[in-house]
């Protein structure tokens, strides 16, 4: 059994541009945001991001890292539209393949079990159909002849997901109420990377928390980084909240500032920096 | 007491959960979050309600059960709930729109996204509230329908046959669907607010009958609820401000 720990560079370097990468979490809630930094860091870019979006998506679409978005909705959850996405939006040129909340499930699921498709019910009726991903209908061979969406496939070329521990073999476990989507996000993937706020010994995962919060098998992990602080400034309960004056910095200050203060270095210069930041309003 | 145009709205939203049974009440913003607590305390003691995350919560904060979004979503697909979401567009069949205006390649105004409106309009009762009752929100035509609509619905078959606007409550009334082609209708006015007044924020022909009543007043112990026990720091009136006339 093999140990895959690896720094988030090291991530980085088996992505590529063109790629279709997944992103974990949900809104501002528990996103691999030290991945997305070091993704900010290298030049990979042209992406296809597939993400239940928050400031995820912000800050790749506002360094033009983004050539096409799936989602279903891009938030920051306690600031309802996410200011960054929305000017690149309305810059034009980040294409978006719109689909429903549910849709985005079935696609990952339909992924994660090598199916071309999931029939769901959502979809049919509304505008989805001409603005998700080349979208069409199937109808049901039983007798009740119900026309559905055919959701196709999210198949994913990487995941990059954060949870709350993992050991050096991939068993990633989350300890929050919510464990989001972000199984099936890596086994929709080709290769998923995993970032976690602390490594522990596979004996330490059960000693103190059920079984069921072992939300990530080690057979559809690639990578394990360790990245304390790794979701700031999203929410990773139970070890932190959501940095909510940090957010609304990053909210509210144009973006070239924003990387220039923060995104300028390493992830160490990036916790520096938002150190000093949080000493200074202190005074 | 009297009670203010807030409390009106209240009122409005917890009527869409009476009779709803052993379900799941999801409510999207301040006031619907409310009436569905106010729901929950009088009239549809079986109400199933969520701490806006992953737990659902009796009323005094008690978890009791298990809800995170992935099962959340497998509900809706059951059926057992009914929604009030918001809307920034609502047309005179119910279609909404909470994802852009303007077009797709580059929208005047990139909004939330579609969210669940499909998933929702077309598996579970779905209500909309809109607290400011304006022609920029009650349009002739939404930019795009995330919410599917009577006209859309029409001709879905069977994939529609769970399709049901319940109501719209905004902020000047309540609003319907109960008309034979399922245009929107006038249902009752908050008191003070005149029926013309509904007419001039709304951006297309609305169906209004020769009476249209007032929406029913609080009882006492209603109101002694909402001011209170669900809102005594009176968030409701940040969403509805009281306005002075009428």
């Amino acid at each position: 059994m093999g140990d895959k720990t690896m720094t988030a560079e090291e991530v980085v370097s088996r992505l590529a541009s063109g790629m279709t990468l997944g992103i974990g979490g949900w809104g501002s809630r528990r996103k691999p945001m030290a991945l997305v930094r070091a993704l900010l860091r290298s030049g990979i870019g042209d992406l296809t991001v597939v993400s239940y979006g928050g400031p995820d998506v912000g800050a790749l679409a506002a360094a033009g890292r983004i050539r096409k978005l799936v989602t279903a909705f891009v938030t920051l959850d306690s600031i309802p539209l996410e200011p960054h996405y929305r000017a690149a939006r309305e810059r034009g040129g980040l294409e978006l393949a719109e689909v429903d909340e549910g849709m985005f499930q079935s696609g990952l699921r339909a992924a994660a079990q090598r199916l071309p498709f999931l029939p769901v019910r959502a979809g049919i009726g509304s505008d989805v159909m001409r603005a998700g991903p080349g979208l069409r209908t199937v109808t049901s061979p039983y007798t009740d002849g119900e026309t559905l969406v055919a959701m196709p496939a999210l198949r994913l070329d990487a995941a990059l997901v954060h949870v709350n521990r993992a050991d050096r073999l991939g068993n990633g476990q989350c300890l929050g109420p919510d464990p989001y989507f972000d199984d099936l996000f890596c086994e929709a993937a080709d290769a998923a990377y995993v970032s976690c706020e602390q490594l522990v010994d596979t004996a330490e995962l059960t000693k103190a928390a059920a079984p069921q919060s072992l939300l990530l098998k080690r057979l559809a992990v690639t990578g394990v980084v360790e990245a304390p602080n790794g979701a700031h400034f999203t929410s990773c309960a139970p070890d932190y909240g959501r940095d909510e004056e940090f957010q609304r910095l990053y909210a509210t200050t144009p973006w070239p500032e924003f990387a220039e203060r923060f995104l300028g270095g390493t992830e160490e210069d990036y916790r520096a920096a938002a150190g000093r930041w949080r000493t200074e309003q202190e005074r | 007491m009297r009670a203010t145009r807030a409390e009106y709205c209240v009122i409005a939203c917890a009527e869409a959960w009476r009779g709803a049974g052993e379900i799941l009440a999801s409510p999207m913003g301040v006031i619907p979050s409310l009436g569905a607590r106010l729901a929950r305390l009088t009239f549809a003691p079986d109400l199933l309600l969520t701490d806006g995350e992953a737990l659902l919560v009796r009323p005094d904060g008690t978890a009791e059960g298990w809800l995170p979004y992935r099962q959340h979503l497998e509900l809706v697909a059951g059926g057992r709930r009914h929604v009030m979401m918001g809307a920034s567009q609502l047309d005179r069949y119910g279609n909404q729109n909470i994802s852009r205006i303007g077009d797709r390649a580059q929208p005047r105004r990139q909004l939330l996204g579609v969210r669940g409106a499909p998933l929702n309009t077309l598996n579970n009762p779905t209500s909309y509230w809109v607290p400011r009752h304006s022609r920029r929100v009650f349009v002739e035509r939404v930019d795009m329908v995330c919410g599917v609509g009577y006209d859309r619905a029409a001709g879905l078959g069977g994939a529609a046959r769970f399709h049901h606007l319940a109501r719209v409550v905004s902020d000047l009334g309540v609003l319907d669907f109960a008309t034979p082609d399922h245009s929107m209708r006038l249902v009752s006015v908050h008191p003070g607010v005149s029926v013309a007044r509904v007419r001039e924020a709304t951006g297309f022909a609305l169906t209004v009958p020769d009476e249209v009543p007032d929406t029913r007043e609080p009882e006492a112990a209603e109101l002694r609820l909402i001011r209170e026990v669900l809102d005594p720091a009176g968030t409701r009136t940040r969403e509805v401000p009281e306005e002075g006339g009428g």
